[in-house]
C-alpha cells in the first residue's frame, strides 16, 4: 500500500516543477477515487456482513423453522434420536443466567465505578483501573475452567447449602433454592456470568461519570450534600441513559458467552423444577456440545436455530445499549 | 442534628459498599490469577513445547495446539487487520457526517459485542458445510471477522484524534488525500492503531466458541489448512472436561500459556499506546 502510494506522490512532486502538471491531475483523483472507493467499500462490508450472518443462519436453519414453526420456541423437548426439537429449555437458561448475572453485576460495577471515581487516591486510579479491565482481557476459556474446578467445587460445599437454610426457607423464592447442592447449574453459570461482564460494565459506567460536568457536582457539594448524596441524586440521574447502556451492553456479553457457561451449566436437556441449582442448558452450551456431532440434517438445522434466536436476542439489546450510550454522549457534547 | 447524623451514616454505609464492590473485583481477578498459576505451573514442563497431545492415560504435551493456535490467530490477524485499517480510515476521514458512515460505525458496534459464537455459526454455514469438512482456514475466517469491528472501531478513534489542522497543512501542500491519510494521519495515529491490533489479537488468542465449528481440533500435527487444525482453546476445553488426570493438568498448562500470553499483550499494548486517554 505504501509503496502504491509512494509512487503516486512522487511523480506529482516532479511534474509539479515542469510542464506536465495539467495531465497528471486527473491521474491524482483517480489514485484518490480508487483510495477512498477501497475504504468505503470496505467500510460497506460491515453492513453486508450483518445482513449475511441473518440471511445464512436463516437459511441453514430453514428445514426447522418449516418443521416446527413458532412452536420451536415453546417446546422443551430436545430429542434428536426422535428429531423432536424444541428451544424452550436452552432460552430459558440463556435468559435465567444472564439475569442473575445482572442481578449480581450491577450493583457490583456500580460500586467499582463509584470508588474509581469519587473515592479512590488519584495514584490509584489507573492501576486499579487496569486491574479490572485485565479482568475483563482474561480469556473466557479460563473463567470456565476455574468455575469448573475450582468454585464449582466450592460453591456446592459452602455457599449452596447455607442458601438453601436461608432463602430456601422462604415463602415464595424459596423453591429457587431448592434441591441438591451439585455445584454446578445455573446459579453457578450466573455467577461466573457475573464476575465476566462487571469489567466491561463497570468501565462504562466509570467513562460516563466522567462525562457529568463538574459544575453540576460543585454544585451539590457546595448545598452540603455528602459523595453518595452527590452520586445518587446528581451524577446518576445525569448519567442514567449511559449506565442503562453500559448495563445492556453487560447484558449482550452475557447472553452471547459461551465457554464459562459451558463448562458449569451442566448442561441437561430437562428442565423438572424452578431450582436454580439443578443443572440446564443456555443456547450457547447447546451449540458448543451438540454441534459437532450433530447429523447434518434437522439436528444442525435446528441448533442453527438456536444460534438465529440468540443472534436476534443479542442485537436487541445491543441496539438499545448502544442508542442509548449514544445519545448520552450526544447530550454531553462529546 | 438527627437528620445530619443519618445522611453521614448513609453516606458511609453506600461508600463502605463501594469499597467491598472494588475489594471484591480485585480478590476475583487475585483468585482466578492464583489458580491458573498454580495449577498450570505444574503442568509446565520441556515435554509442553516439544511433543504433540497425546491420547487418554499417557503422557505428552500440547506442540500441535500451541502451533495450531499460532497459526489460526496469524491467519486471523492477516484477514482482518488491513480491512479493518481501510474501514476505519473510511469512517475517520471520508464518512464522518454522511449517512452510510454513521450507519456503518452502528453497525460496526453491534458486530463488536455480538456472540462470537453466531460468528462460528456464519463461518459454518458459508465455508464449512459447503466444503464438508471442517479446515484450518475457516477457523482462520472466522477469528478475522472477530477482528475485524476491533480494528475498525480503534483505527476511527486514533484518527479522530489527531488534529484536523495537520491534514489542512498536508493539504494545502496540495498533497492528495490518499497521500495525506497513509502519509500524515494515519503514521500520527500509529501507535493506537497497532494498540488495537494488539487487542484484536489478545481477544482472539482465547476464542474457543468460533473455532469449534470451523476449525474443530486435531490430535495430530498438520499443517495442512484444509484438514481441521489442532488449537489450544478447543484442546483445553476438551481436556477439561475429560476425566483423565493427564490431560486435565496439560489443560491447565494450556490455561496458563493462554493468561500468560493474553495478559503479555494486553499490558504491551498499553505501554505502546501513548499515555493520553482514547477520546470520551
Amino acid at each position: 500500500m505504501q509503496e502504491r502510494v509512494r509512487r503516486a506522490a512522487l511523480p506529482s512532486a516532479h511534474e509539479d516543477a515542469g510542464s506536465a502538471s495539467r495531465q497528471h491531475r486527473p491521474n491524482e483523483s483517480w489514485g484518490d477515487r480508487l483510495f477512498g472507493g477501497l475504504a468505503g467499500g470496505l467500510a460497506v462490508l460491515a453492513l453486508v456482513l450483518l445482513g449475511g450472518i441473518l440471511v445464512a443462519l436463516t437459511i441453514a436453519s430453514w428445514p426447522s423453522i418449516q418443521k416446527f414453526g413458532i412452536g420451536f420456541l415453546f417446546s422443551a423437548e430436545w430429542n434428536p434420536p426422535a428429531e423432536k426439537f424444541g428451544a424452550l429449555v436452552p432460552v430459558y437458561g440463556t435468559l435465567v443466567t444472564s439475569a442473575i448475572a445482572l442481578i449480581l453485576a450491577v450493583p457490583v460495577s456500580l460500586g467499582i465505578a463509584i470508588f474509581l471515581t469519587e473515592l479512590s487516591p488519584v495514584w490509584l486510579r489507573r492501576p486499579l483501573g487496569t486491574a479490572i479491565e485485565l479482568l475483563a482481557a482474561i480469556p473466557s476459556i479460563v473463567y470456565g475452567m476455574w468455575g469448573l474446578l475450582v468454585f464449582a467445587p466450592l460453591f456446592a460445599q459452602h455457599i449452596e447449602p447455607a442458601l438453601a437454610s436461608t432463602l430456601g426457607k422462604l415463602p415464595l423464592v424459596g423453591a429457587l433454592f431448592d434441591g441438591p447442592p451439585l455445584g454446578i447449574g445455573l446459579l453457578c453459570a450466573g455467577i461466573i456470568l457475573a464476575v465476566m461482564i462487571v469489567p466491561y460494565i463497570s468501565a462504562v459506567m466509570r467513562d460516563v461519570f466522567e462525562l457529568t460536568p463538574a459544575m453540576l457536582k460543585e454544585s451539590a457539594y457546595g448545598l452540603g450534600s455528602t459523595t453518595w448524596e452527590v452520586m445518587w441524586s446528581v451524577v446518576i440521574p445525569y448519567t442514567r441513559n449511559g449506565l442503562i447502556g453500559g448495563i445492556m451492553l453487560g447484558l449482550g456479553r452475557a447472553l452471547g458467552e459461551t465457554m464459562a457457561v459451558t463448562f458449569v451449566i451442566g448442561n441437561t436437556n430437562f428442565l423438572s423444577s424452578p431450582s436454580l441449582f439443578l443443572p440446564g442448558n443456555s443456547i450457547t452450551s447447546a451449540l458448543a456440545n451438540e454441534f459437532a456431532e450433530a447429523d447434518p440434517g434437522l439436528h444442525t438445522s435446528a441448533l442453527m436455530e438456536l444460534g438465529l434466536i440468540l443472534f436476534l436476542i443479542t442485537l436487541v439489546v445491543l441496539m438499545f445499549s448502544r442508542l442509548l450510550l449514544a445519545r448520552l454522549n450526544r447530550a454531553a457534547g462529546a | 442534628m438527627h437528620l445530619h447524623l443519618r445522611r453521614k451514616i448513609v453516606n458511609r454505609i453506600a461508600l463502605g459498599a463501594s469499597l467491598v464492590a472494588m475489594a471484591c473485583g480485585l480478590v476475583f481477578l487475585g483468585w482466578i490469577l492464583w489458580t491458573v498459576l498454580m495449577l498450570g505451573a505444574s503442568g509446565i514442563s520441556i515435554a509442553l513445547f516439544t511433543q504433540m497431545t497425546p491420547p487418554p492415560g499417557s503422557s505428552g504435551g500440547l506442540l500441535n495446539a500451541i502451533v495450531g493456535s499460532l497459526i489460526l490467530v496469524g491467519l486471523g490477524t492477516l484477514a482482518g487487520t488491513p480491512i479493518g485499517i481501510l474501514a476505519g480510515i473510511y469512517l475517520a476521514e471520508y464518512g464522518r457526517r454522511s449517512v452510510l458512515g454513521r450507519v456503518t460505525r452502528f453497525v460496526n458496534d453491534l458486530l463488536l459485542s455480538a456472540p462470537s459464537i453466531v460468528i462460528g455459526l456464519f463461518v459454518y454455514a458459508l465455508v464449512v458445510a459447503h466444503t464438508g469438512k471442517f479446515s484450518a482456514w475457516s477457523g482462520g475466517v472466522a477469528l478475522g471477522l472477530l477482528v475485524l469491528p476491533v480494528v475498525v472501531r480503534t483505527t476511527e478513534n486514533m484518527l479522530l484524534l489527531v488534529p484536523d489542522t495537520l491534514r489542512e497543512a498536508a493539504f494545502a501542500l496540495g498533497a492528495p488525500k490518499h497521500v495525506v491519510i497513509m502519509q500524515v494521519t494515519l503514521r500520527a495515529a500509529r501507535a493506537g492503531v497497532v494498540t488495537g491490533i494488539l487487542l484484536a489479537v489478545a481477544r482472539i488468542a482465547g476464542e474457543t466458541a468460533p473455532l469449534l465449528f470451523t476449525a474443530l481440533s486435531n490430535q495430530f500435527w498438520s499443517l495442512d489448512l484444509r484438514e481441521p487444525m489442532a488449537n489450544l482453546p478447543v484442546t483445553i476445553f476438551k481436556f477439561a472436561m475429560s476425566p483423565f488426570e493427564d490431560w486435565q493438568r496439560l489443560a491447565w498448562a494450556g490455561v496458563l500459556l493462554i493468561t500468560l500470553g493474553v495478559l503479555a499483550l494486553n499490558t504491551f499494548a498499553r505501554v505502546v499506546v501513548r499515555p493520553e486517554k482514547s477520546s470520551h
